[in-house]
């Protein structure tokens, strides 16, 4: 039986067909579902080994960004989340997803504390970027990250300067949490030591500002026309990393 | 109820150094800091603890915001604050209100500020700061010190409820067109007359209601009454033959739309009948596409505008046949000089500065949250865009086959489905029907709208459920003229009945006038068969959309509307979409007398090459390009911005838009507004091949590839202007017939003018032809970036001297010139020659000469690519021109630059035997361009030429 994948949709949710077209890449079975029928019921949840949480502005990111799905969670979902994740669930959370995990308090959830303890933020530059980084992954603690070779990524957002306490920010870099940094020149936008995504305790839940999703084949590389041909993208690792911990 | 203020503050204030640049932009440099936060006025079951709660759970963020429930106490500062107006969009309301209720408290109304702390400055610098930089009159109010905060007010008042009859039928003349301007109907004598002696007939007065509907449906906006009229047109036959008077019925059936008849392509599935054309991707999907403009409105509220304009047009393609999902957009704006100074601006005029900011922002916010990547544009300078700016939206989709064919049928309830109707909006269609001027801002501030993406893409996720559920049988979307336009034309071969009264609204207290004709945004209408009512019904319901029957369509041939029991109006759907008096008007075009150019030569030819590069027109466009998302859906493959670096400019976007598929699709444009001061035959040729030279570029074959027109003119009453529009389109129909690429939809926006006083600005003649290729394998596609040092630089075309119109003349303020011309004897056969070139694998980069020719053209594939290039000017294919300077500059058509390797010389010269073509240059490790011949020997560093192309970039992105 291939792994179970709930892609959760909300108002606003925008990269939902292909979040879960990656993981039908990994072999995985991905079902979008809306967050409605998770709420009418939650224990819909139980029959899914993933809980992808996708890019967009959810709720049009109105208030700050992924503020009003975070809150729906934290009130409406809050039990079955936490139960999921309780039983080995996996969770990824890209961009908007990332946010909307961060302010629910699901990450990093230091403490087993389900409040929030960092923030996603304006850039630097003040402006929405759309451009490609490069990062490297500490595979230690999560799940989601399957070596710490370099990978290229896009990203596209506004609000993807992590911001969080120097004794957060210390915690979470002993025990390995901040575990995707944009490489020092492409940080752009400011974030807290380069983080470019962090996972909890268990390694399981991972959340990050590039779009994995976004890099699945080779022609979506920004400079494909003018090197070597790679049979995939970089992005799929992540995907095939989770779902093969699951295998 | 009580209303409650929530002050949200950063809790470490930092001076906001974007607003503090645009004081100085604004002359205000007695402002010496300023501080931004937000506030929320909040109407609802609230005491202070509660309120403290909603702040901190769900208005503030935690980790670097505090919550404040009074203005916070800021000695030795001013405070503005800038709040939307009563009745204005603004999503984040319906945000608050859900989220809070996720909370369990309940709110019913909301308004969301902005505050600004001041420090330095006069009470006038902070009305200039306010008006200049923060808030605009058509949507906003602002206070300056409040000694209480902007109240919490409910759009305004409660509208005349019964049904009135408008008297019509004893008017004279006078009173027939005073009754036109004073009702805002746009209508013109003839057209009054005609509903005069219709409702003479009838022996009855009209209602405001069908007053109303008739001005809407007949407005130029809708049915594009002048290129459908009869034109008297005096001007040459065919691109140079002898001038000649003829009647033209109709002129965009007999030019655009005759071509597209006799290319008679099987793969066009819908051509000029839906709201975007469809042609065949693979057979079991369409590909759909349609570019719109929305000009006045965002000449008046740029971020509206901008946004409403991009909103509309993606509705366009969602209510393309029974519906089409969005897969990219594309943005093309015209403006005045970024640098033009604010006291050479006509008043009531934005700077053309703080227009693009708002237009970029309105189109980004919009595109980006409705999850389409925004992947081709073109920005375009020019004076005379200066109080008419032009922004057109362009949105690309993919339809089952079985879904292309709409048809309602009688019985079927017509459901109004996505957002609610308010009293936004009103008189859009007929307003973009009328020139601006400089009181447009006060009087046409109703039709100014802000856009609610999220509602557009909640709608739809539930429309495509809908469509592939069965539950349609016609589908369009509420544009101009809202429910009037959209109803009115769904049910006008049957007949339709509404009842309006059930209309969800925003608000209380619309007239049913205002109901039926409010252009409230995201909204679509369905034609659903009485069995699937409760599962289109429920399919919305689940999540949370609004869907509501209002109304049937019927076998009457009328048009029913009903209000609360009383018939409010009937119209006859033949009158209403036949009654039309069809215009006569004159047209004439003379040929102009070509001058030659007559210009300063410029002595130093690398700076000159640097000159040219920073002009607007060829800059880079980075700072916009970033700020759009153009890699969401996972398809791109070909993006905006290319090269080693990331920064070059592409010639066209390639999408797959089927993920796991390698079918995909390249998408270009073509816009020489600068040719049509000469002669708009030219330009339209121009634009045309540009287009299709951009596709070729990026590896698209020609063998597939659809057109679309939009045409920005000014007032068509002047029968030199109209002329002009004929010959363009006489040029459209010339050259689509040539290259056997049909047209499949279109659009006109006419009176592009502003005028104050007795003065009028008239917009250049701007036809922005847009072309789309289906392309078999994205993985043959090629970028415009030199690869790799040894290889040789082949330019295919030929090199005459067409200064006219080019942005040298421009650059060097000279005049005159010939206008590049398309040869039909050459442009065809270059175009599929180095198509099949490069998909032969011949090119590893190709990239065409446009605007300023091939000197820019080579220094662009040098810095994207990282690499030099030396480039003999005697080499290059020329007619009758021998001055380097020329060869550089001249913007003559039909030329491609092609990186060949060494090895691959012999084929791609095989293949493009017989026309003009020869090796003109090699890629060098050493990063400069070197050129030689002609009497030049002149070496100018990549980093020069780049600092050049990117400085205007640079400088937006640092504000």
């Amino acid at each position: 039986m291939p792994p179970r994948v709930c892609v959760l949709r909300a108002a606003g949710t925008n990269c939902d067909a292909e979040t879960a077209y990656a993981f039908t890449l990994v072999g995985a079975q991905a079902e979008t579902v809306h967050i409605l029928r998770l709420r009418e019921q939650p224990q819909r949840l139980r029959a899914y080994q993933v809980l992808a949480i996708p890019g967009g502005f959810s709720y049009g990111d109105d208030i700050a960004s992924g503020r009003v799905l975070a809150n729906e969670l934290r009130t409406c979902l809050r039990e079955a989340l936490l139960e999921f994740i309780e039983r080995g669930g996996l969770v990824i959370g890209i961009c908007n997803g990332f946010q909307v995990l961060v302010k629910s308090g699901l990450l990093p959830r230091l403490d087993g504390r389900c409040e929030q303890q960092a923030t996603l933020t304006d850039n630097r530059s003040g402006v929405y970027e759309d451009r490609w980084v490069r990062c490297r992954g500490d595979p230690r603690r999560c799940v989601w990250i399957a070596d710490d070779q370099e990978v290229e990524l896009p990203v596209a957002h506004a609000e993807g300067r992590f911001v969080a306490s120097e004794a957060v920010l210390e915690r979470l870099e002993q025990a390995g949490q901040l575990c995707l940094r944009y490489s020092s020149d492409t940080c752009h936008n400011g974030s807290a030591r380069a983080v470019a995504g962090i996972c909890d305790a268990s390694g399981r839940v991972f959340g990050l500002m590039p779009h994995p999703e976004r890099f699945l084949r080779w022609e979506n590389h920004p400079r494909w026309t003018r090197e070597a041909p790679r049979p995939e993208g970089d992005g799929v690792r992540f995907f095939r990393a989770a779902i093969h911990t699951l295998q | 109820m009580p209303v409650v203020r929530i002050d949200v503050c950063p809790l470490i204030p930092a001076v906001d150094q974007h607003l503090l640049r645009e004081a100085a932009l604004l002359g205000l440099t007695r402002i010496t800091a300023l501080y931004r936060s937000r506030y929320y006025l909040l109407r609802g079951a609230l005491d202070a603890a509660t309120a403290e709660r909603l702040g901190r759970e769900l208005l503030a963020d935690p980790i670097v915001e505090r919550v404040l429930l009074r203005p916070p106490p800021c000695p030795g500062r001013r405070v503005i604050e800038v709040q939307r107006l009563p009745g204005v969009m603004d999503p984040v309301e319906a945000s608050v209100i859900k989220g809070a209720s996720d909370l369990g408290i309940r709110l019913d109304l909301v308004r969301v500020g902005t505050r600004v702390e001041v420090a330095g400055g006069s009470d006038a610098d902070l009305e200039i700061l306010a008006w200049g930089a923060l808030a605009n009159r058509a949507i906003e109010e602002v206070a300056i010190d409040p000694a209480e905060p902007i109240r919490l007010r409910e759009p305004a008042g409660n509208a005349r409820q019964q049904r009135l009859e408008v008297p019509i039928r004893h008017l004279d003349d006078a009173a027939l067109l005073e009754l036109s301007r004073r009702g805002c109907l746009s209508l013109d004598l003839e057209e009054m007359r005609a509903i005069q002696a219709h409702y003479r007939a009838l022996g009855r007065e009209p209602t405001d209601v069908e007053l109303e509907t008739l001005a809407q449906t007949w407005s130029e906006h809708c049915v594009h009454k002048t290129l459908k009229g009869l034109v008297r047109y005096t001007g040459p036959e065919g691109e140079d033959g002898p001038p000649r008077t003829r009647l033209i019925d109709n002129l965009l059936k007999s030019t655009i739309a005759s071509a597209t008849a006799d290319i008679a392509a099987p793969w066009c599935w819908s051509v000029f009948r839906d709201n975007s054309g469809v042609i065949d991707f693979d057979g079991a999907w369409g590909v759909c596409m349609k570019v719109e403009t929305h000009n006045r409105p965002s000449a008046i509220e740029p971020y509206g505008g901008a946004n409403t304009g991009l909103g509309g047009v993606i509705r366009d393609i969602m209510g393309t046949g029974i519906g089409a999902k969005p897969v990219c957009n594309t943005d093309v704006f015209c403006f005045a000089p970024p640098e033009t100074a604010d006291s050479a601006l006509p008043p009531g005029v934005i700077p053309p500065r703080r227009l693009m900011q708002g237009v970029i922002a309105g189109v980004r916010d919009y595109g980006n949250r409705m999850g389409i990547p925004t992947v081709n544009g073109a920005v375009r300078f020019d004076p005379r865009y200066v109080g008419n700016p032009l922004v057109y939206c362009g949105t690309v989709g993919l339809i089952p086959r079985s879904c292309v064919d709409k048809q309602a049928q009688v019985g079927d309830w017509l459901v109004v489905i996505g957002g609610r109707t308010g009293r936004d909006g009103i008189h859009g269609a007929t307003f973009s029907s009328a020139e601006l001027s400089e009181r447009s801002a006060q009087t046409s501030g109703g039709a100014v709208q802000i856009g609610n993406a999220i509602e557009e893409k909640r709608c739809l996720d539930v429309l495509l459920q809908c469509r592939d559920a069965g539950c349609f049988h016609a589908l369009t979307d509420c544009g101009a003229g809202g429910l009037s336009s959209a109803c009115g034309e769904m049910a006008a071969e049957h007949g339709a009945e509404i009842f309006l009264e059930r209309v969800p609204l925003k608000y209380a207290g619309l007239s049913y006038t205002e109901v039926w004709i409010s252009e409230s945004q995201e909204r679509m209408v369905a034609a659903v068969p009485p069995a699937k009512l409760e599962q289109c019904l429920a399919i919305c319901a689940a999540e949370g959309v609004e869907a509501t029957a209002i109304g049937r369509v019927t076998d009457s041939g009328r048009l029913l509307l009903r209000w609360h029991g009383t018939v409010v109006g009937e119209l006859d759907m033949r009158f209403l979409h036949h009654g039309l008096p069809r215009r006569e008007r004159l047209a004439v075009f003379t040929p102009p007398l070509e001058q030659p150019a007559v210009f300063d030569r410029p002595s130093d030819l690398a700076r000159l090459l640097c000159d040219l590069l920073a002009r607007p027109n060829l800059a880079s466009k980075e700072w916009i390009i970033r700020q759009y998302d153009h890699e969401v859906q996972a398809g791109s493959i070909v993006k905006p911005l290319v090269g080693a670096a990331h920064d070059g400019p592409s010639d066209a976007a390639v999408v797959a838009p089927l993920l796991g598929s390698q079918r995909g699709l390249a998408i270009a444009c073509g816009l020489n507004p600068s040719y049509a001061d000469i002669d708009p035959w030219h330009a339209a040729a121009a634009g045309i091949e540009e287009a299709l030279r951009n596709l070729v570029c990026v590896g698209a074959p020609l063998e597939r590839v659809a057109l679309l027109d939009n045409f920005s003119w000014a007032k068509c009453t002047d029968p030199q202007v109209f002329g002009a529009l004929v010959r363009a389109c006489e040029a459209c129909a010339a050259y689509a017939r040539y290259y056997g690429t049909p047209f499949i939809s279109g659009k006109d926006s006419l009176s592009n003018e502003f005028t104050w006083g007795e003065r009028v600005i008239r917009i250049p003649h701007t036809l922005l032809i847009s072309a789309l290729a289906v392309v078999p394998d994205v993985r043959r596609a090629v970028t415009m970036d030199l690869k790799r040092p040894g290889d040789l630089l082949l330019l295919v075309g030929l090199t005459r001297e067409e200064l006219g119109g080019s942005e040298f003349l421009a650059l060097v303020g000279g005049r005159g010139g010939r206008v590049p011309r398309v040869d039909r004897a050459l442009s065809k056969p270059i175009l599929e020659a180095v198509a099949q070139a490069i998909a032969a694998g011949c090119a590893v980069a190709a990239h065409d000469c446009s605007e300023g020719g091939l000197g820019p053209a080579l220094a662009e594939m040098a810095f994207a690519g990282g690499w030099g290039l030396t480039v003999d000017l005697a080499a290059v294919p020329r007619a009758g021109v021998d001055d380097p300077l020329i060869v550089l500059v001249s913007e003559s058509q039909s030329r491609i630059l092609l990186e060949v390797p060494p090895e691959r010389l012999a084929e791609a010269q095989r293949l493009l035997r017989g026309l003009p073509q020869a090796v003109i240059g090699r890629v060098e490790p050493r990063p400069e361009l070197a050129l030689r011949g002609l009497g030049v020997d002149c070496q100018i560093p990549l980093a020069a030429l780049k600092e050049a192309w990117q400085r205007l970039s640079r400088s937006f992105a640092a504000r």
